[in-house]
C-alpha cells in the first residue's frame, strides 16, 4: 500500500498533474496484458515442450510400459506384467544381482573414499593458500574432459607389458604384484573405480571449495581468537556449515554410481566374467545385444527409481539431522 | 607447508597421467614401451597425428562432433531461453507446476529412455545422421539450462521491460531486444554446459550411429583404439586431439566453466 502510495506520488510528481497519474496506471495495465499474451507464452514454450515431452515424458513412460512386455522389437509382444522385473533379479545368466552389488560398492567408496579426499583438498584450499586458482583449475582439468578420453588413457595405463602401473612395479622390483588389472576378476573392480574416482575428486573439490568460500569468515576468525585449532574449525564449524553442499555431493556420488555406464564401458564392458558389471552396462546388453527389450527396459526402470529413491532419502535423512 | 606439499601431490596425481598421454602421443613405440617411458620424447613424432588425422578419420569425427555439438546449443540455447522467459516473467495459471516438471528431468537418468528414443529416432527415420544425436542431446541439456538461466533471469529488473512495454515494444521484441542481450554472461554459461556435455556423449553416439559418415569423436576414439592396438603413439595423437578443444576453451573460460558446473549443482 505504501509502495503503491509512493508509486504514484512519484508519477504524480514526476508529470506534475493528474494526467499523466492516469496514463502511469494505463501503461501498466497495458504491461500486464503483455505479459498475458497467450499466444506468446505457447510460442515460448513450444520448442522446449516439444522437446521435452517428445524426448524426456512419452519415453519415460514407454520404457514403464515395456518393461511389462516380452519383446525383441520384431515380433509381436506379449504383456507379461511384472515377470522382467522377477527375471532380472532370479535369471542367473543375466547377471544383475552382482550389477547391483558392484554400483553400490562404487557408491560406498565414493562417499567414504572420494569425498572425504575432496572435502580435504577443499579446506585445504579454502584457507586462502598462494595459487589457489591454479590449484582449483588443475583439479578441475579431468572434469571436463570426455570419459571415452580418460577410459582409453587408463587402459594403456593398466596396460599389463607397457602400463606405467606395471612398469613402475617392475622398477622397484615388486614384478610379483605386476598384474593384468582389468582382466582380473579380483582386481577388475577396483581397477575401474579408481580412474573414476580421479576424474571426480576435483568435481566435489570445487563444490565444497565454493561452498566453503561463500560461509562467512567472522565465527572462523572468532573461533581462532578463541583459540580453537584447526582441526576444531574444520570439525565444530565449516564442516556442519557446509552439510547442504555435502548433501548435494552424496546425492550426486550415489546417483552418479548408480548409472555409471561410459568408463566401464570403455575399461571393461562389465568383464572378465561379468565381475565388473554395472545395472547400465547390462541393460545395453540386453536392449542392443540380445534384443530383449522387456527385461533391459525394467533395469531402465530400476535406474530410475533407485537413482530418485537415493536422492530422495539422502536429502530427508541430511534435513532431519540439520532440524535437531 | 604440509598443505601446499599435499597439494603439490594431488596436482601431480590429476596432471601426470595427462603429461603421459601428451608425451606418448609424440613418441614411437620403442620410447612408450621401454627406453624412455615418462621423460620428454627424443624424437618428436608429429607423424603420429597426421596418422591419426587421417587414416584414423579423426578430422572427420572431429568436424561431426563439432555440427552435432553447435547445433545442440542453439537448439538448447533458444529453446531454454524462451522457455524460462515464459516460465518466469509471462503470468498465467501452471507455470510453477510447469517449471516443476521441466526441473523433474535433471534427476532422470538419460540412459533410462534410450531405447524408447531409439525407437522414435527410427520411426522418423533420422537414426545416422546429425538429428540422431542433436535432438536427444538437446532434450537432455533442456532441464539444466532452463534452470541456469531461470536462476539469471530472475535477476534482470521488471522495470527494463516496462520501459520498453512503454516505448511500444510488443512480447518479442522484449524477449529479443531487452531480455536477450541481457542474458549475454548467462548464455555463455550455457553454451560451455552444453558443450561440455554434448562434446562428450558416448552411450547415445554409440548405439544410434552405426555410419561413420557421421560418427562423433568419442565413437571415433573407440574405433580408432580398436584398429591401432598395437601403435599406440596415433591413439595418444587422438586422444590428445579429443581433449584439445575442451582445454582451449577451459583455458579461457575457466572460471566461468567451474561456476556454471557448480551452479548447476547446487540448484539441482
Amino acid at each position: 500500500m505504501l509502495f503503491l502510495l509512493r508509486c504514484t506520488a512519484k508519477a504524480v510528481h514526476r508529470g506534475g498533474s493528474g494526467i499523466s497519474h492516469l496514463a502511469f496506471r494505463g501503461e501498466e495495465h497495458h504491461m500486464d496484458k503483455t505479459m498475458k499474451n497467450k499466444t506468446a507464452i505457447i510460442l515460448f514454450l513450444l520448442p522446449a515442450c516439444i522437446l521435452f515431452i517428445g524426448i524426456i515424458i512419452i519415453p519415460i513412460f514407454m520404457s514403464g510400459y515395456y518393461s511389462l512386455l516380452e519383446w525383441d522389437g520384431i515380433t509381436a509382444s506379449t504383456f507379461v506384467g511384472f515377470d522382467n522385473y522377477i527375471e532380472m533379479f532370479t535369471k542367473k545368466s543375466i547377471g544383475f544381482p552382482g550389477a547391483v552389488k558392484n554400483a553400490f560398492l562404487f557408491a560406498g567408496l565414493s562417499v567414504f573414499i572420494q569425498l572425504p579426499i575432496s572435502l580435504g583438498l577443499a579446506l585445504a584450499l579454502a584457507k586462502g593458500i598462494r595459487g589457489e586458482k591454479i590449484f582449483t583449475a588443475i583439479f578441475f582439468i579431468p572434469v571436463i574432459i570426455s570419459t571415452t578420453v580418460i577410459g582409453q588413457l587408463w587402459l594403456k595405463i593398466y596396460n599389463p607389458t607397457y602400463g606405467i602401473v606395471n612398469m613402475a612395479l617392475r622398477a622397484v622390483g615388486l614384478d610379483s604384484m605386476a598384474t593384468t588389472w582389468l582382466g582380473e576378476e579380483k582386481t577388475a573392480l577396483i581397477a575401474v573405480f579408481i580412474p573414476i574416482l580421479w576424474q571426480y575428486v576435483g568435481y566435489h573439490m570445487l563444490l565444497m571449495y565454493t561452498g566453503i568460500k561463500s560461509q562467512s569468515t567472522e565465527l572462523r576468525e572468532a573461533a581462532m581468537i578463541d583459540g580453537a585449532n584447526e582441526w576444531q574449525i574444520a570439525r565444530h564449524l565449516t564442516i556442519p556449515l557446509l552439510k547442504p553442499v555435502l548433501t548435494v555431493c552424496v546425492i550426486f556420488s550415489i546417483t552418479g554410481s548408480l548409472k555409471v555406464f561410459d568408463l566401464i564401458y570403455v575399461l571393461t564392458n562389465g568383464g572378465p566374467a561379468h565381475a565388473s558389471e554395472v545395472p547400465a552396462t547390462i541393460m545395453i546388453k540386453q536392449l542392443f545385444g540380445r534384443n530383449n527389450y522387456g527385461v533391459g527396459s525394467a533395469i531402465a526402470m530400476f535406474i530410475v527409481f533407485i537413482c530418485f529413491f537415493f536422492a530422495i532419502l539422502i536429502k530427508k535423512t541430511f534435513r532431519t539431522e540439520v532440524d535437531e | 607447508m604440509i598443505i601446499s606439499f599435499i597439494l603439490i601431490f594431488w596436482s601431480l596425481v590429476q596432471l601426470f597421467p595427462l603429461y603421459w598421454m601428451l608425451t606418448f602421443s609424440l613418441k614411437e613405440n620403442a620410447e612408450i614401451f621401454g627406453d624412455n617411458v615418462i621423460g620428454l620424447p627424443h624424437k618428436w613424432l608429429w607423424s603420429n597425428y597426421t596418422t591419426a588425422l587421417q587414416s584414423g578419420n579423426m578430422f572427420k569425427y572431429l568436424m561431426n562432433s563439432a555440427i552435432v555439438t553447435g547445433a545442440t546449443i542453439v537448439i538448447t540455447v533458444i529453446a531454454a531461453t524462451a522457455a524460462t522467459y515464459a516460465l518466469t516473467r509471462m503470468v498465467w495459471k501452471g507455470r510453477k507446476t510447469a517449471t516443476s516438471v521441466f526441473m523433474l528431468g535433471i534427476t532422470i537418468p538419460i540412459n533410462a529412455v534410450i531405447l524408447p528414443v531409439f525407437l522414435i529416432l527410427s520411426k522418423l527415420d533420422i537414426t545416422n545422421s546429425y538429428w540422431a544425436l542433436i535432438i536427444p542431446y538437446s532434450a537432455f541439456a533442456l532441464s539444466m539450462a532452463i534452470m541456469i538461466s531461470a536462476s539469471f533471469m530472475q535477476g534482470i529488473p521488471r522495470e527494463l521491460e516496462e520501459a520498453a512495454c512503454l516505448d511500444g515494444c510488443n512480447i518479442y521484441g522484449i524477449f529479443w531486444n531487452v531480455i536477450l542481450p541481457l542474458m549475454r554472461p548467462a548464455l555463455a554459461t550455457l553454451s560451455i554446459f552444453i558443450f561440455l556435455q554434448a562434446w562428450n556423449e558416448l552411450m547415445y553416439a554409440v548405439i544410434f550411429i552405426s555410419e561413420s559418415k557421421y560418427r562423433t569423436i568419442t565413437v571415433g576414439i573407440q574405433e580408432l583404439s580398436g584398429s591401432f592396438t598395437t601403435d599406440w603413439g596415433p591413439i595418444g595423437a587422438a586422444l590428445v586431439v579429443a581433449t584439445f578443444p575442451v582445454l582451449l576453451i577451459y583455458a579461457f573460460f575457466s572460471q566461468r566453466i567451474q561456476g556454471s558446473l557448480v551452479a548447476g549443482a547446487v540448484k539441482g
